[in-house]
């Protein structure tokens, strides 16, 4: 399998203050590979450095040092570029165009013929569903069209590998559901797909591989499969008509028990026996609505390795 | 050649915020003047309309110049749109050059307007047309020329200064350009080699105009002469490629954080 994405000790500080005295540090020394037709994962909480190693990865900024390869050739050769497609964050464009007329100029930025522009931006205004709306000025669009808008130009060469800075966000729950379908349905026809994310259940859904940054470094990464582990770690008991005293009294003073409206939610060992909660419960006329196994999600991965991050401390952003 | 997008996207951009609508303002100066002073005798009604027509030109054309054109790349970082495009298969000399020659279109679209109105008007007061008259149609292509300049000053700054630093600048560079050579006169009057070194470097360095104000002396009837007229052709498009290929080297070393 190639490598779709290579980046050695890529590192960004910019200068800042007045007189350019103080440097903050955005990126440091990153190293990542991301292989052909894959669904990568690029988390961290905000500030981390994710955009900027996204706009490194564009050329938009100059790193400080290291270096960045797409499909084996540096990120700075315009070649690279026909065979990527990026979404930035926050996407903004042209809100004097109407959709269409704006996937006709990006359209004609590649080396494609009037005729196989105009088809290309057909399909792709019908495979975002703006297609009714492709006469209006984009500066009508709501901010959940312009994201769709965003999807649409980052496609419109056919990349070979997708760049997508937070692509779920200012989308509805429908319009979530459809960005994670185009996703998997680019990876089912051979494209590698770089996306970042602050919605973890995205990631467990979609991503073959991850990585995470805390304060411009990479502090994880891995297979999905090797990053959280499918092992049960407890069970979760949501019970009903049981008052807390009385659960309190069945399961003694170690088991933490959880209000949660009318029902009481109790999380227990993996290893534990369930029969005689089971048992107590029943004598004393409750009900249990649900027991459900517990396994490390990514969100319990995320939040381990950013807080073991932070204790690690003394990060500086400045130096 | 991404160029040809660019610059057609920056002409429509132009054309949908409106800009073109100077041209509305001009029209209905031409055309009230035109018939207000059509009581005076023709000779001089035609010396007003040709010098109020391309003084009007110049000034809506100078205006235009230097407030789309601080704003040509000052925007794009603004408002983000440069991140998908730079994105895609384009040079960022590619970038600059469309967005020059893009409000150089528009206002080559402006000023050939105008002159249609001038002639128009000329054509309404003395019933024809003379071979004379030509010299409108030179001095309207002395101040396209002045105005790719003018372009070519509010870019450059555009490319590295927020609009109101650029718009300064690019004014100041204007009106100084209408008296370099006064500065040049007191370097030779001076007898500090360090200030006529300095005179002679910043009457080389700054715009010259001079030789573009040709309104008055086309007003007056007054044929220009073709040498000055390709000399100052020649010295308008230099200055602008050396300004253009400067905003290029800045625009290339900077990062869209």
């Amino acid at each position: 399998m190639s490598i779709a994405v290579a980046t050695q000790n890529l590192s960004k500080t910019y200068q800042a203050g007045f007189w350019k005295t103080k440097s903050v540090r955005a990126l440091e020394n990153l190293n990542l590979e991301v292989q052909a037709n894959e669904i990568f994962g690029y988390l961290g909480p905000n500030g981390a450095g994710k955009s900027t190693t996204f706009k490194l990865l564009m050329s938009l900024i100059y790193p400080t040092s290291g270096k960045a390869e797409i499909f084996g050739r540096s990120v700075y050769e315009p070649k690279t570029r026909y065979q990527i497609g990026y979404l930035p964050e926050h996407p903004y464009f042209y809100e004097y165009l109407s959709a269409e007329e704006f996937l006709l100029f990006y359209g004609s930025l590649f080396d494609y013929s009037t005729l196989e522009i105009k088809t290309k931006v057909d399909h792709l205004l019908r495979l975002t569903e703006i297609f009714h709306a492709r006469k209006l000025q984009l500066r009508r669009f709501s901010k959940g069209m312009l994201q769709r808008v965003g999807i649409a130009q980052a496609l419109i060469n056919d990349p070979q590998i997708i760049f997508l800075d937070e692509p779920m966000s200012g989308l509805d729950p429908m319009g979530r559901r459809e960005v994670r379908d185009l996703i998997l349905s680019l990876k089912k026809d051979g494209k590698t797909v770089f996306f970042s994310t602050h919605i973890l259940n995205d990631v467990e859904t979609l991503c073959d591989r991850v990585a995470v940054v805390n304060h411009g470094k990479l502090i994880g990464s891995g297979r999905l499969s090797e990053l959280i582990s499918q092992e049960i770690t407890h069970t979760e008991i949501i019970i009903a008509n049981m008052d807390f005293a009385t659960l309190r009294q069945v399961l003694g003073p170690d088991v933490m028990i959880n209000l949660g409206g009318t029902t009481l939610r109790v999380e227990v060992d993996a290893n534990r026996s369930l029969a005689p909660l089971v048992e107590h419960v029943e004598r004393a006329s409750g009900k249990i609505l649900a027991i459900n196994p517990i396994r490390q999600t990514m969100e319990d991965y995320f939040l381990r390795v950013v807080n073991h991050d932070k204790s690690q401390g003394a990060y500086k952003s400045e130096i | 050649m991404k160029i040809i997008p660019i610059a057609a996207n920056t002409f429509k951009e132009c054309v949908r915020d409106k800009v073109l609508y100077n041209l509305v303002i001009f029209g209905v100066l031409i055309i009230v003047s035109s018939l207000l002073l059509s009581s005076i005798t023709i000779g001089d009604v035609k010396e007003i309309i040709i010098n109020l027509g391309l003084s009007t030109l110049s000034i809506f054309g100078t205006l235009i110049a230097i407030f789309i054109g601080i704003q040509l790349v000052y925007k794009e970082i603004d408002k983000k749109t440069i991140y998908s495009l730079l994105a895609k298969p384009v040079g960022r000399y590619e970038f600059i050059l469309g967005k020059y020659f893009g409000l150089t279109l528009t206002l080559t679209v402006n000023v050939t307007v105008m002159l249609l109105g001038i002639y128009a008007s000329i054509l309404y007061l003395q019933r024809s047309l003379e071979m004379a008259d030509l010299q409108v149609l030179w001095a309207g292509v002395l101040i396209l020329v002045q105005l790719m300049m003018v372009i070519a000053i509010a870019l450059f700054f555009s490319t590295f200064s927020t609009p109101a630093f650029s718009a300064l600048f690019a004014f100041c560079l204007y009106v100084i350009g209408h008296f370099s050579s006064d500065i040049r006169q007191y370097g030779f009057s001076s007898h500090s080699l360090i200030t006529q070194v300095l005179t002679a470097s910043l009457y080389y360095l700054l715009p010259n105009f001079e030789n573009f104000s040709v309104i008055a002396s086309t007003a007056h009837g007054q044929l220009l002469s073709w040498k000055i007229f390709f000399l100052s052709l020649v010295y308008g498009l230099t200055y602008s490629t050396g300004l253009v290929l400067l905003a290029i080297l800045v625009f290339q070393r900077r990062n869209f954080k």
